[in-house]
C-alpha cells in the first residue's frame, strides 16, 4: 500500500508553510500569542473556540485547519480518519500555568478551563470535534521528532486498521518557542496526487518527514 | 500477523508492590481508598489510595541492590521509584533481555514527574526531569534497553493506547517482546485541577452506583511483558487479541452523549479478535463514578451488545490511577480471566445507570475464556482492548 501526504503545514519561527508556500512571515512579532492570532485572522478562520484553547491547542488546531482547507477529509466516513500526533515537551507549557495558579496558599486559584489543557492530547480532540474526526488517534512524546515511530505507527494503523486519512505530525510548543508540523496522509490509490493549488504530494516516509521539517 | 502473549505483569498501588499482593487485598474486600490529611499535599482532607512512602522505598532499595546501582535513595523522583519496582518485578517473571534490539519499551504516563513543578523541588532534581523522554531514558538505562521507549501520554486511556501499540508493533513484526509500564502519582498538581472540576466524589467513589458522585484519584504503577515467542510460560496463556481507539468529536472534558463512538472502539476490538459480543465473559470498565462517565459507559456497553455480561470497576480499591489506569486494570482483568475469580465493584451499591448493567457486586467465579477492557478520557478519547485465554 502506498501512503503519500497530500497536504501539509509547517509552523516554525514567526513562518508558516503550506505545501511549500511561505503564506505568512513577519518578524516584527515576537511572541507566541500575537503570532498566532495574527494568523488566525489572516487565514480568516471563524471559530470562536479559538480563543478558549491553550498555546499547544492554537498550534496544532491551526496547523490543522490549514492542511485540511487545502484538502479537507470530509469525503471520508469519519471514524476511518485518525489523528497521531507527538512533541518533545508534553502539556508542559500549560503545567507551567496550572501550577502558578495553585504554588500560593493564599492566592488559590486552579481553573478548570485551564487544568483540562493540562494533557497534550487535548489538541488532538479540538482537531477531531471541529473537524468530526473519530478514527484512531494516539499522542507520542519524543525528545526530537521522530520520524520513523510515526511512519510506522501510522503506517501500520493503514495496513491493518481500515484507516484512510490520517493528520500526523509534531506539535510542539513551550514559552515562545514553537514547531508545528502536521501532515495528511492518504492512500496513493485513491486520492488524487496533485492538490487544486498545485502540490503535489510527497512519499510518506521517514525521509520526506524528515526534509519537510528540516528545510521549510 | 504474529500473535502477542502477555508473560508477565506487576500491579503497584497502596494494596501491595505486585499483582499477587493486589489481588490478595481484593479477595479481603480491602479498600485503599482513605481520608488523607496531608496540608503539604492539599490544603484539605480528600479521599485518596496513597502509596505507603517507607514500604515503597524498602522494597526500591532492593532493586538498586539487585541491579547494583550506586546512585543514592534521593537521586529518584517518587514516581521513577514506582516505575522501577514495577519493571524489576516484571523483568524478574520473564526471560526478556531489555538489551535485545528486538525488545521494546513503552511508558504511558499522563502527568510524568510534574510534582518537580513544586518549590520545594526545585534546588534538588534538574527541571530536565519534567520532560516525560527523559523519564522514558532514566526508565529505560537502568535496564539496559537498547531501543529508545516509546512514550504514550493520551489522559487517562493512555495505558490501554501503550499496550494496543506495543502489540501492534510486535504483530507487525517490528519487534518481538515489549515491556509496557503505565504510572502516575497523586499530586498537588492533579488534586488541585480535578477538585476545581468538581470531579471528585466527597467519600470513596461508587462505580456505576446511583448515588456516585465523582471520582477519587489514587497513585499506582504497572507493568506487563508481551511476547510473540512464548517460551517459558508458567501460568494459563493469555494473548492480546484486538485493541482499538476511537474519538468521540464532541467535547474536550465530557463524553459522547451517546457513547457510540466507545462502541465503535468496542466492536473493532471484537473484530479483531474475531470474538462477537456473547463470547466475552467479562468486562472490566472504566467506571470512574463521574455521573457522566459510568453514564455513557453504559451507554456504549449497551450499544455493542454487552450489557448482560459481567461489569466491574477497580476504582473503588485503588482510585482513578490515571496513566496506570489502563495498564493495572488490564493486569488484574488478566488475572480474572486466567483464575475466574471475579473481583466485586467496592462502593457499588444499587444500579446507577440508564442501561442496565450486570454490575458485579460480590466476588464470583466463572469460567470464562475472553475479556473487555475498556477506557475513556479527556480529548474524547475511548480505547478497548480483548484479552483472551488460549
Amino acid at each position: 500500500m502506498e501512503l503519500i501526504v497530500t497536504s501539509y503545514c509547517h509552523i516554525h519561527e514567526k513562518k508558516v508553510v503550506i505545501n511549500d508556500r511561505l503564506v505568512f512571515y513577519n518578524e516584527n512579532i515576537l511572541n507566541f500569542a500575537d503570532f498566532i492570532k495574527s494568523v488566525y485572522k489572516q487565514e480568516e478562520i471563524n471559530y470562536p473556540k479559538f480563543y478558549k484553547m491553550d498555546s499547544l491547542s492554537k498550534l496544532g488546531f491551526l496547523a490543522a485547519e490549514m492542511v485540511l482547507k487545502e484538502k479537507p477529509v470530509t469525503g471520508y466516513d469519519s471514524d476511518a480518519v485518525g489523528v497521531v500526533l507527538s512533541n518533545s515537551s508534553s502539556s508542559l507549557d500549560t503545567d507551567i500555568i496550572h501550577n502558578d495558579a495553585i504554588k500560593d496558599r493564599t492566592n488559590y486559584f486552579p481553573s478548570p478551563s485551564v487544568f483540562v489543557y493540562t494533557l497534550p492530547n487535548i489538541v488532538i480532540g479540538e482537531i477531531c470535534i471541529k473537524n468530526k474526526i473519530k478514527g484512531e488517534n494516539a499522542f507520542l512524546v519524543s525528545e526530537v521528532f521522530d520520524g520513523k515511530l510515526l511512519v510506522n505507527y501510522v503506517g501500520g494503523l493503514f495496513l491493518r486498521f481500515g484507516l484512510e486519512a490520517c493528520l500526523c505530525g509534531w506539535v510542539e510548543l513551550l514559552g515562545n518557542k514553537y514547531e508545528s508540523l502536521i501532515t495528511l496522509v492518504e492512500k496513493a490509490d485513491i486520492t488524487s496526487r496533485e492538490s487544486a493549488t498545485g502540490f503535489k504530494s510527497l512519499p510518506f516516509t521517514i525521509k520526506d518527514l524528515n526534509q519537510l521539517i528540516e528545510h521549510n | 500477523m504474529k500473535p502477542v502473549y502477555i508473560i508477565a505483569d506487576n500491579i503497584i498501588t497502596s494494596l501491595g508492590f505486585t499483582t499477587a499482593e493486589n489481588v490478595a487485598s481484593m479477595k479481603n474486600n480491602v479498600t485503599g481508598l482513605k481520608p488523607v490529611d496531608i496540608a503539604s499535599l492539599y490544603p484539605s482532607p480528600v479521599i485518596l489510595s496513597r502509596i505507603d512512602k517507607e514500604a515503597m522505598e524498602s522494597r526500591f532499595l532492593m532493586v538498586l541492590q539487585k541491579y547494583k546501582k550506586s546512585s543514592p535513595l534521593t537521586f529518584y523522583t517518587r514516581l521513577e521509584k514506582l516505575f522501577l519496582i514495577s519493571i524489576a518485578d516484571v523483568l524478574s517473571k520473564t526471560e526478556i533481555i531489555p538489551a535485545d534490539s528486538r525488545t521494546l519499551l513503552v511508558i504511558s504516563t499522563t502527568k510524568g514527574n510534574v510534582d518537580l513543578l513544586e518549590e520545594r523541588y526545585k534546588a534538588v532534581f534538574n527541571h530536565r526531569r519534567l520532560f516525560l523522554w527523559e523519564l522514558g531514558r532514566l526508565v529505560s538505562e537502568f535496564f539496559g534497553f537498547r531501543n529508545t521507549p516509546i512514550i504514550v501520554s493520551n489522559a487517562c486511556i493512555s495505558g490501554l493506547v501503550a499496550i494496543t501499540t506495543a502489540a501492534r508493533f510486535i504483530h507487525s513484526g517490528y519487534f518481538d517482546h515489549a515491556v509496557i509500564a503505565g504510572g502516575d502519582i497523586v499530586s498537588e498538581f492533579v488534586i488541585s485541577g480535578f477538585q476545581s472540576f468538581q470531579a471528585l466524589s466527597p467519600l470513596p467513589c461508587k462505580p456505576f452506583d446511583l448515588n456516585r458522585n465523582g471520582l477519587s484519584l489514587g497513585e499506582g504503577c504497572g507493568a506487563m511483558a508481551l511476547t510473540s515467542k512464548p517460551t517459558g510460560i508458567n501460568s494459563v496463556p493469555v494473548r492480546f487479541a484486538g485493541g482499538a481507539i476511537t474519538n468521540d468529536a464532541n467535547h474536550i472534558s465530557g463524553p459522547s452523549r451517546t457513547g457510540e463512538e466507545l462502541s465503535l472502539a468496542i466492536n473493532r476490538a471484537l473484530t479483531q479478535a474475531y470474538l462477537s459480543p456473547d463470547e466475552i465473559g467479562y468486562i472490566s470498565a472504566h467506571g470512574t463514578a463521574t455521573p457522566f462517565n459510568d453514564e455513557m459507559e453504559s451507554m456504549a456497553i449497551g450499544l455493542s451488545h454487552l450489557s448482560p455480561v459481567p461489569v466491574n470497576s477497580f476504582k473503588g480499591y485503588w482510585g482513578h490511577t490515571l496513566g496506570a489506569a489502563g495498564v493495572i486494570e488490564s493486569v488484574a482483568a488478566i488475572h480474572s480471566l486466567r483464575t475466574g475469580d471475579l473481583f466485586s465493584t467496592a462502593g457499588y451499591e444499587q444500579p446507577g445507570v440508564s442501561v442496565p448493567l450486570n454490575v458485579l457486586k460480590h466476588h464470583e467465579t466463572r469460567s470464562i475464556q475472553s475479556c473487555l477492557k475498556t477506557a475513556s478520557g479527556f480529548g474524547g478519547c475511548n480505547a478497548a482492548v480483548v484479552y483472551q485465554k488460549l
